[in-house]
């Protein structure tokens, strides 16, 4: 089982989560992603929207100033 | 896989978003080819529509020149292009929408002669058309050739329409053939409000874009009727009948038919 990582601290909502669900489409069943975002909308969003469409987040960990880490299964 | 650009993702992000279309399913509409009978009124919504969601080819038939009248309800078309041929004009509409999408024009009416090798060219087929002898052809051609449809009608304040896929009931099993033509409303008898063209129209678009994604349930075995009058849409059950003369167990309709369109359709031809 791969881990894949994607930054999207450059990003603003929904683009957010748009990227995270083209890069969940790309890896395998089972493969873990983990995103880098930063606090606010995309930290408050982008978990929950990933749960709601039925995806498991395993972890939300703060990294470094506002930059956090989501990892998430397929 | 899903090698979609940038401008891709922001263009299609309110697609991608939705659980049930996701990148996935945007693929499916790219990749997918559909056929779009008329540029007209129906046509018109049709054929913006899919352009904007990004079905990759659309192929578009229609052998008229855009008239005055026209431009009541056919909103792909503008003033300028009054005297020009319809699937020029909705070409360039669709293209300046889309302009990573492919649009296959065809100035020409659907035909006996030609009806199948068009049709066997797309995976989905909209009929757009205003009068019984395409609509009758047009069903026809899908089932001989196994393709899915969309079925679609309005007339003064009513619409109706309803969903083909290969093994459901078809247009014959409501009707075994076309109306005699003097039985089909002559010219002073046939306004539309326009806007019903739309209404039904992205109903047409919306069946079109839920057959590729496979979301939700096609309007098959049921006919969608609505007069905006009242605002009434109604869901009647469509039997398919195994006496019906296409897709029954006994067949008499083997090959195309051309009918004879009532001398008001021909007038408006030429």
């Amino acid at each position: 089982m791969a881990t894949h990582t994607l930054d999207i601290t450059k990003e603003h909502c929904p683009m957010t989560f748009v990227k995270t669900k083209l890069k969940l489409a790309q890896i395998a069943e089972g493969d873990i992603l983990e995103v880098l975002l930063t606090d606010g909308e995309p930290l408050n969003n982008v978990p929950r929207s990933a749960t709601e469409q039925g995806f498991e987040v395993l972890s939300i960990e703060h990294v470094d100033g506002n930059v956090h880490k989501v990892t998430i299964k397929k | 896989m899903y090698d979609f650009t940038e401008d891709d993702l922001i263009r299609y992000s309110r697609h991608i978003l939705l659980q049930d279309v996701g990148v996935e399913g945007q693929e499916k509409i790219r990749e997918a080819r559909v056929l779009v009978v008329g540029a007209g009124g129906l046509g018109a919504p049709v054929a913006l529509y899919l352009a904007a969601a990004g079905i990759g080819t659309i192929g578009i038939i229609d052998g008229d020149v855009v008239d005055l009248s026209n431009l009541q309800r056919q909103v792909i078309h503008f003033t300028k292009d009054v005297g020009i041929a319809k699937v020029e004009s909705a070409k360039e509409k669709m293209i300046a929408i889309n302009p990573t999408i492919t649009v296959n024009t065809y100035k020409d009416l659907l035909m006996a002669d030609n009806a199948l090798d068009l049709v066997k060219e797309y995976d989905f087929i909209v009929d757009g058309t205003d009068n019984f002898p395409v609509k009758f052809l047009i069903n026809d051609a899908c089932v001989m050739a196994g393709k899915p449809f969309s079925h679609g009608g309005i007339l003064r304040f009513e619409g109706q329409t309803f969903t083909h896929v290969p093994g459901s009931s078809c247009y014959r099993c409501m009707f075994n053939a076309p109306p005699p033509p003097n039985l089909v409303p002559t010219c002073s008898q046939a306004g539309v409000l326009g806007a019903i063209a739309g209404m039904l129209g992205t109903i047409q678009a919306a069946e079109t874009l839920k057959y590729f994604t496979g979301v939700g349930e096609l309007l098959t075995n049921r006919l969608l009727t609505f007069n905006a009058k009242t605002m009434d849409f109604r869901k009647v059950n469509i039997r398919k009948r195994t006496n019906c003369p296409l897709c029954g167990e006994h067949p008499t309709v083997t090959e195309l038919i051309d009918y004879e369109q009532g001398t008001c359709e021909l007038k408006q031809k030429k």
